[in-house]
C-alpha cells in the first residue's frame, strides 16, 4: 500500500508551490521556442512591463484585486471541502447585484453610502448564486462541481437576456446599461494621490484594491481565528470528526459556499464600480478560472493567494506590454500558463510530492519527519 | 488431535509450522492445521488470534515466513490468489466482493468470461451454472441484478462464484455474521450438502454454538498459536470457551480498599433497535444502565453491535427505536440526542477510531485538543477563538497525560497512535465528565502508557463518574470493570458482576451460549 | 411549419448534435471506468485546432484527422497518467486541460498562420461532403418526403452518420463485449475486479484512448463540416453541454443519444421557438433566446437535484482507485 507522503511545513509551503511553479514556466518557455520566440527576453520583458513603470504596477495592481477575489473564492471553498467552479457565474450574478442598486439609487445616495450598499448588493447576490448549488450538495447530494458548471452558463445566459432587453440602455448598440451615477464610481487610485498632493498616472488602478486587502485579512481571521472557520476547516478535512464534535456538515457546505460566492461577487466593485462605470455582461473575463490557479499556487492561504494574485496580476499586464512589444506574440501565452499552473499545482501535484520528499531524505542527514506511527 | 491414518486419503489441506510476523506482532505462531477431504474444518478464536492471517495465507493474501502448505498431499507455493485459485481453492469474504449493478450470472464470470461476447459467454456459463447450482442446492436467480438479492442470496452467490471457479476447497470468512438465523440455517444445509460432494469447507467464525451444530472438527487459535485441536465428538461448547478465552491466573485486577458501591443511575437506554443499510440488526434490543461510581465492559468479539452502541449513546447515530435517558432528560428514537446536547449534559466519548472521528489529523494539536468543545466560553468569545486558552490547556492536557512531544503546535498527524489516544483522553477526561463512553482506549498504545490510561479510568470511577468500556480485549474488560457485559448479535448475551467473571461463563457468553 | 422547414430542422439538429453526441460517448466510456473527464472541452478544442492546421497544411483529410486523433489521445493519456498513475485530482485536470487549451490553440494558430488565431479556411479537399450526394436530390421532388426525408436525413456527411453507428458500437462495446463488462464493474466496484484478477489500470487506461479518439472526432467535425477555419474558443461550451448530455442520459450511450438530440434541437431550433408567445397563464410575452440557451444547463440541475429521477453516476466514480495489499 502506498504511504501518503509527509513533507516537512516549509517544503510543503514554499517548495512544492515553487517547484510547481517552476515546471509549468519551464513548458511555457518551450512553448515559446516553438512559436519562434525567447523565453528569456518574454521573461524579461513582462517582468519590466509588470513593473518597471507607475502605470505597470498600477495596471499589475489592478490585476491582482480581481484575482485577490476569485482566489480567496475558490480557497474559502477548499477549505470547506469543497471544488468551486462557480466563481466565474457567482461574478456575474454579484456585478448584477451591484448593477442594479447602482442604477436604481446612485442619484439619490452619496458615495460614502452607495459605495458600500454596492459592496453589499455584490455580495449578497454572488452569495445567492452560490447558495443553490451549495443546497443541492447538502441536502440531495447532487455533486456541486457539475452544478456550479451549469450555473456558470445559467448567469450567462441571465446576464445576457437583461442586458440586451430589461437593462440596455436605449439607443446604445451593446448590450450595457446606462452609465452609473458618479456616486457609484469607485476612485481611482490615481485621483487620491493626486489629492494627496502626489503625480500618478491615470490608471483603472482603484480603491478596490484596499477591498482586497480588507478581504484577505477578513478571510485570514475569519478561517484561523474565528469558531465558524474552525468548524468550516474541521468539515473539510473530517466530516467524520465535525460530527462527533458536533458541527453540522450541511451547515458549514452552505456557509463556505456562501462566504466563496459573496467573496467572487467583490470582483464586481472593481470591474464594475471602479473601471466600466456600467453594467456589462462580460466583464468577469475568465477571472473565476484564473482565481483556481491563484488558489492551487497560493497553497489556499491568504497570504499565499495575495502574493500568487500578484504574479498572476504581473503576468496579465505583462503579457498585454508584451502584446504589444513583440510581434506575435499574444495574451493568450498567459492563459497557457495559468492552465499549465493549474496542471502541476493541482492535478500532478502528487507527481512532484513523493520524488521531493525522496530528494529531501537523501538530503537532509536525519530521517525525513513523518508520522511516527507507535 | 486428528491424525489420518495410513491408507486414507491425503488431507485437503495441510499446513505446517506457518510463522507469520507483521512488525512487531506475531500473527501466527508454528500453526499446524490439518484438513481431511470432504470435512467441514471449524477455525475458533477471538480478534487478533490469527485465524484471519491463517486463511489468508492459504488464500495467498500473504506469504508466511516459515512453513509449508499442502494441498491434496501435494507441496504448493502460494504466491497470489491466483495461485490459490488454481489450487482449487476459493475464499468467501466477509465484505462480498460484488457489483451491485451488475447481474447474478455476471458477477459470476466476471474475469473468467469463457468468451468475449457476451450473450455467447453467458450462455455458456449458464450451462456450466444451471447444474452446479442444482448439485449444489445453491440456487441464486441469475438473471437478478445484486442490488435486488436478498443478503442470503448474495452470500450463495459468493459461494457460486467459487464453486465455478473450480474450488473444491471452500474458506468462508465469519459467514453468518449478516445473517438471519433462518438464512443461517439455509446456509448449513448447502454446506452440507457441498461436504456430500466431497467439497472441503474451513469455516471462520468466532460463534461456537455454530461450531458444534455444523463442523466436523475444530482448530482453536488463540495469540497466534494453536491452543486446540479435536474432533467435534470429543469437545463440548465448555471446553471450546475455555480454550478460546484461556487461562488467565492473573488478571492484574487491583484490589481496592473496600468493595465499589455503584451510585445512582446516570444513563438509562432501553430497547434500543437500530439495522444498518442490508436490513441486517445492528442493535437488537439493547437496555443498559450506568451508573455513578463504576466502570462497565463491554465484552465480545468486534461486530457483535459494541461499536453501534457506543455510536448511538454518543448522539453519533440515533437508533431505529428505543429510549435514553440522561440525568432528567428523555429522548426517544424520533428526537435523539446529538454530540453537542451529549456533552452538555457532561457524556464525553473516546471514539474507536481516532483517526477517524477523535482528532483532525491535519489540525495542530491545540486545535484537535478542543474538538467538541470549540463554542465553549473558555474558547470562544463573540465568534473570536481564544488561541491563548486553546494553546495552554492543550499544554495542561500533554503535561497531565503525558503527551510526547510537548508541543501543542505539532500537527496532530504528527504524534504516535498512543499520544494521539492520550490526548483525546484527555480532552475528554480532564473535564471530569459525568460519564465516559470509551472504545478500545489502549488500541495502538504502548505497555507503559496502557498502565497510566487505565489508572486515569479508575480515577474517573473513584471520583463518582461512569465510564462505559468497549474493549476487544478481554484482559482489560476484566481488569478495568465493576461489571461486564457481553454482547453478541446485537443483543446482550448475558451481564455480571466481576466477582463472577470466570473464564468459561464469559467464553460461553461471547460464544452465544447463555451461562449455566 | 412547412415542410421545408422542418427538413431543415432536422437536418440542423442532426449536424448540431454530431459533436455533442460523440464527445458525450466519449465522457461516458471514461466515467463509466471511473474517471471523471472535464476536459472534453478541451479535448475538442485541441483537436479541432489540430485537424485545421495539418488540414491547411497538408491539405490531406486523413492527415487531418490523424492529427487529430494523435492529440486527442495524447491529452487522453495525459489524463490518465496524472490521474489513474498518480491519483491526482480528476476534477483539477479536465480544468487544467481545457484552460491550457484554450491558450495554447490561440498561441500557435497566431504564431503559424498569423490571422489573430483563426486558421485560414480549409479547402473542400479536406472537408466533409455529403455522404451520399445523389440521394437527397433524387427524392427532391417527392411531395413531403422529399423535403423532410431528404434534406432532413439523406443528405448529410459520414460524421453525422457516423456518429450514430459509433452510438450503436460504444452501446456494443459497454453491453455485448467482455471488455464493456469488465469496464462497468471497475467503474462501480474495482476492489472486486482486483480481485478477480483483472487489471483496474488497465481498463481505465483503454477507456480513457477510447475517450481520446471520440474527442478526436467531435473535435475535428468542427473545422471538417461546421465551421472551415477554427476560431478561437470555437467549442463554446459544447463540451459542458456533453457532459450535461451525459449525465441527463444517466450514462447510457443511449440515454446520452436522446439527451443530445434533444439539446441539439433546442439549439438548432432557438431562432425559431424565440418568436413563440408564451400562453398568458405563464406571463404573456416571447420566449427569450437566452431561456433557450439555458434550457439544457437547467435541465441537468433539475436531474441532478432528483426532481426528475435520480442519476446515479457510476459509484467509484472520481475515486482513485488504490490497491489494498
Amino acid at each position: 500500500m502506498s504511504q501518503p507522503v509527509e513533507l516537512p511545513r516549509w517544503i510543503d509551503l514554499v517548495v512544492l508551490p515553487a517547484v510547481n511553479l517552476g515546471m509549468a514556466m519551464l513548458v511555457s518557455a518551450v512553448v515559446l521556442v516553438i512559436v519562434g520566440q525567447d523565453p528569456v527576453q518574454v521573461l524579461g520583458l513582462l517582468i519590466k512591463g509588470a513593473f518597471g513603470s507607475r502605470a505597470g504596477l498600477s495596471y499589475t495592481l489592478y490585476y491582482a484585486t480581481t484575482f485577490v477575489f476569485t482566489g480567496l473564492s475558490v480557497a474559502v471553498a477548499f477549505h470547506g471541502g469543497l471544488f468551486n467552479i462557480g466563481a466565474e457565474g457567482q461574478a456575474q450574478i454579484g456585478g448584477l447585484g451591484a448593477g442594479l442598486a447602482a442604477l436604481a439609487l446612485a442619484a439619490y445616495l452619496p458615495a460614502w453610502l452607495m459605495l458600500p450598499l454596492m459592496v453589499l448588493a455584490a455580495m449578497v447576490f454572488g452569495m445567492a448564486w452560490a447558495a443553490v448549488p451549495a443546497a443541492l450538495q447538502a441536502w440531495r447530494g447532487s455533486h456541486v462541481v457539475i452544478t456550479t458548471i451549469m450555473f456558470n452558463f445559467l448567469a450567462a445566459a441571465l446576464m445576457g437576456y437583461l442586458l440586451v432587453n430589461t437593462l440596455k440602455e436605449p439607443g446604445n448598440m451593446a448590450p450595457e446599461s446606462r452609465a452609473f451615477g458618479d456616486s457609484a464610481r469607485m476612485p481611482g487610485v490615481h485621483e487620491l494621490l493626486a489629492w494627496l498632493g502626489l503625480d500618478w498616472p491615470k490608471t483603472p488602478l482603484n480603491l478596490s484594491v484596499l477591498l482586497a486587502v480588507l478581504a484577505a485579512v477578513g478571510v485570514y481571521l475569519a478561517l484561523f481565528k474565528s469558531q465558524p472557520g474552525y468548524a468550516l476547516r474541521a468539515v473539510g478535512f473530517s466530516p467524520e470528526a465535525a460530527r462527533y464534535a458536533g458541527i453540522a456538515p450541511k451547515v458549514q457546505i452552505m456557509r463556505s459556499m456562501m462566504l466563496s460566492g459573496a467573496l467572487a461577487g467583490l470582483v464586481a466593485i472593481n470591474e464594475l464600480a471602479g473601471v466600466q462605470g456600467r453594467l456589462l455582461a462580460e466583464f468577469v473575463a475568465g477571472a473565476g478560472f484564473a482565481g483556481i490557479a491563484v488558489s492551487l499556487i497560493g497553497r489556499n492561504h491568504p497570504t499565499g493567494i495575495v502574493l500568487a494574485s500578484l504574479l498572476f496580476g504581473a503576468l496579465y499586464q505583462g503579457g498585454a506590454e508584451l502584446a504589444f512589444e513583440i510581434q506575435g506574440f499574444s495574451r493568450d501565452m498567459v492563459f497557457t500558463l495559468q492552465g499549465l499552473i493549474v496542471l502541476f499545482a493541482g492535478a500532478m501535484a502528487k507527481v512532484a510530492a513523493p520524488a521531493l520528499g525522496r530528494i529531501y531524505k537523501t538530503f537532509s542527514r536525519h530521517p525525513a519527519v513523518g508520522a511516527a506511527h507507535g | 488431535m486428528t491424525t489420518p491414518s495410513a491408507g486414507a486419503l491425503a488431507p485437503a489441506v495441510l499446513m505446517r509450522g506457518i510463522d507469520k510476523r507483521f512488525g512487531a506482532v506475531q500473527a501466527n505462531r508454528a500453526v499446524d492445521l490439518t484438513v481431511p477431504k470432504g470435512s467441514i474444518h471449524g477455525i475458533v478464536g477471538e480478534n487478533g488470534a490469527g485465524k484471519s492471517t491463517l486463511m489468508s495465507i492459504l488464500y495467498g493474501f500473504y506469504q508466511a515466513d516459515a512453513g509449508q502448505i499442502s494441498i491434496d498431499g501435494r507441496p504448493v507455493q502460494i504466491h497470489g490468489s491466483s495461485d490459490a485459485i488454481a489450487q482449487g481453492v476459493g475464499m468467501v469474504h466477509q465484505h462480498f466482493m460484488l457489483v451491485d449493478t451488475l447481474s447474478a450470472l455476471d458477477n459470476v464470470m466476471l474475469g473468467a468470461e469463457p468468451h468475449w461476447q457476451l450473450t455467447k459467454a453467458r450462455a455458456m456459463v449458464r450451462a456450466r451454472l444451471e447444474p452446479l447450482m442444482q448439485a449444489s442446492g445453491l440456487t441464486v436467480k441469475l438473471d437478478a441484478l445484486v442490488s435486488e438479492l436478498p443478503v442470503g442470496e448474495r452470500q450463495r452467490l459468493e459461494i457460486l462464484k467459487s464453486l465455478y471457479r473450480g474450488a473444491h476447497i471452500l474458506i468462508l470468512d465469519e459467514p453468518t455474521a449478516v445473517l438471519t438465523p433462518a438464512e443461517t440455517e439455509a446456509l448449513f444445509d448447502t454446506l452440507r450438502g457441498l461436504r456430500k460432494q466431497g467439497t472441503t469447507v474451513l469455516l471462520i467464525t468466532h460463534k461456537l454454538k455454530e461450531i458444534m451444530a455444523l463442523c466436523d472438527a475444530v482448530t482453536v487459535m488463540r495469540a497466534g498459536a494453536v491452543v486446540l485441536d479435536s474432533a467435534i465428538t470429543a469437545t463440548s461448547l465448555d471446553g471450546l470457551a475455555e480454550a478460546m478465552v484461556g487461562r488467565r491466573v492473573n488478571l492484574g485486577r487491583e484490589k481496592s480498599a473496600a468493595p465499589h458501591e455503584a451510585g445512582p443511575v446516570l444513563v438509562e437506554a432501553n430497547d434500543l433497535a437500530w439495522h444498518d443499510a442490508l436490513g441486517v440488526p445492528r442493535l437488537d434490543g439493547v437496555s443498559i444502565t450506568l451508573r455513578a461510581g463504576e466502570i462497565v465492559g463491554v465484552a465480545g468479539v468486534s461486530g457483535n453491535g459494541q461499536s453501534e452502541l457506543l455510536d448511538v449513546l454518543s448522539g453519533m447515530h440515533a437508533p431505529d427505536a428505543g429510549t435514553l435517558q440522561v440525568g432528567a432528560q428523555h429522548f426517544d428514537a424520533a428526537h435523539w440526542i446529538d454530540p453537542g446536547r451529549a456533552r452538555a449534559l457532561r457524556v464525553a466519548h473516546v471514539p474507536e477510531d481516532r483517526h477517524l472521528r477523535g482528532l483532525v489529523l491535519p489540525f495542530p494539536a491545540w486545535e484537535s485538543a478542543v474538538l467538541g468543545y470549540q463554542t465553549r466560553p473558555r474558547y470562544s468569545l463573540r465568534g473570536w477563538m481564544k488561541q491563548r486558552a486553546m494553546h495552554d490547556d492543550c499544554a495542561g492536557m500533554m503535561e497531565r497525560y503525558d503527551v510526547r512531544p510537548r508541543n501543542p503546535a505539532l500537527r496532530s498527524s504528527k504524534f504516535s497512535g498512543g499520544n494521539q489516544q492520550k490526548l483525546v483522553l484527555a480532552r475528554e477526561a480532564l473535564p471530569e465528565p459525568q460519564v465516559l463512553l470509551v472504545g478500545q482506549p489502549t488500541r495502538g498504545v504502548d505497555i507503559g502508557a496502557i498502565e497510566f490510561i487505565h489508572g486515569r479510568l479508575r480515577a474517573l470511577r473513584d471520583a463518582g463518574g461512569a465510564v462505559l468500556l468497549v474493549s476487544s480485549e478481554l484482559d482489560e474488560i476484566l481488569a478495568l470493570s465493576d461489571r461486564v457485559i457481553v454482547m453478541n448479535a446485537g443483543r446482550v448475551a448475558g451481564e455480571l458482576p466481576i466477582e463472577q467473571c470466570s473464564e468459561s461463563a464469559l467464553g460461553r457468553l461471547m460464544a452465544g451460549a447463555s451461562v449455566h | 411549419m412547412d415542410e421545408v422547414a422542418l427538413g431543415s430542422l432536422i437536418a440542423s439538429t442532426l449536424r448540431v448534435s454530431t459533436p455533442l453526441i460523440l464527445c458525450a460517448l466519449a465522457g461516458t466510456l471514461s466515467e463509466r471506468s471511473g474517471v471523471i473527464d472535464l476536459g472534453l472541452e478541451g479535448k475538442m478544442l485541441m483537436t479541432a485546432f489540430a485537424a485545421a492546421s495539418v488540414g491547411v497544411a497538408s491539405n490531406s483529410l486523413v492527415l487531418a484527422l490523424a492529427a487529430a486523433l494523435l492529440v486527442g489521445v495524447a491529452l487522453s493519456m495525459l489524463h490518465g497518467y496524472a490521474c489513474v498513475s498518480h491519483r491526482g485530482d480528476q476534477v483539477v485536470l479536465g480544468m487544467a486541460i481545457t484552460m491550457t487549451a484554450a491558450g495554447l490553440t490561440v498561441v500557435l494558430g497566431i504564431a503559424w498562420f498569423n490571422q489573430g488565431g483563426q486558421t485560414p479556411p480549409l479547402t473542400d479537399a479536406v472537408r466533409l461532403g455529403p455522404l451520399f450526394p445523389g440521394l437527397a436530390a433524387a427524392v427532391k421532388d417527392t411531395p413531403f418526403v422529399g423535403p423532410v426525408v431528404g434534406n432532413g436525413l439523406l443528405g448529410h456527411d459520414a460524421f453525422v452518420y457516423g456518429a450514430l453507428a459509433l452510438v450503436a458500437v460504444v452501446w456494443w462495446l459497454l453491453y455485448r463485449t467482455r471488455f464493456g463488462l469488465r469496464l462497468r464493474a471497475a467503474g462501480e466496484n474495482p476492489a472486486m475486479v482486483d480481485a478477480a484478477g483483472v487489471s483496474v489500470l488497465k481498463m481505465r487506461y483503454a477507456a480513457l484512448a477510447l475517450n481520446g479518439v471520440l474527442s478526436a472526432l467531435a473535435g475535428s467535425y468542427l473545422v471538417l463540416a461546421l465551421t472551415p477555419s477554427f476560431i478561437p474558443n470555437m467549442t463554446a461550451g459544447r463540451g459542458y453541454m456533453a457532459l450535461a448530455a451525459m449525465i441527463f442520459g444517466k450514462w447510457h450511450p443511449l440515454g446520452a443519444l436522446a439527451a443530445c438530440w434533444l439539446f441539439g434541437f433546442l439549439e438548432a431550433a432557438a431562432i425559431q421557438l424565440q418568436g413563440v408567445v408564451l400562453p398568458a397563464a405563464l406571463g404573456g410575452g416571447q420566449v427569450p433566446v437566452q431561456a433557450i440557451q439555458a434550457l439544457p444547463y437547467l435541465m441537468t440541475v433539475v436531474l441532478l437535484a432528483g426532481f426528475i429521477g435520480r442519476a446515479y453516476a457510476p459509484k467509484a466514480l472520481g475515486t482513485p482507485y488504490v490497491k489494498e495489499r
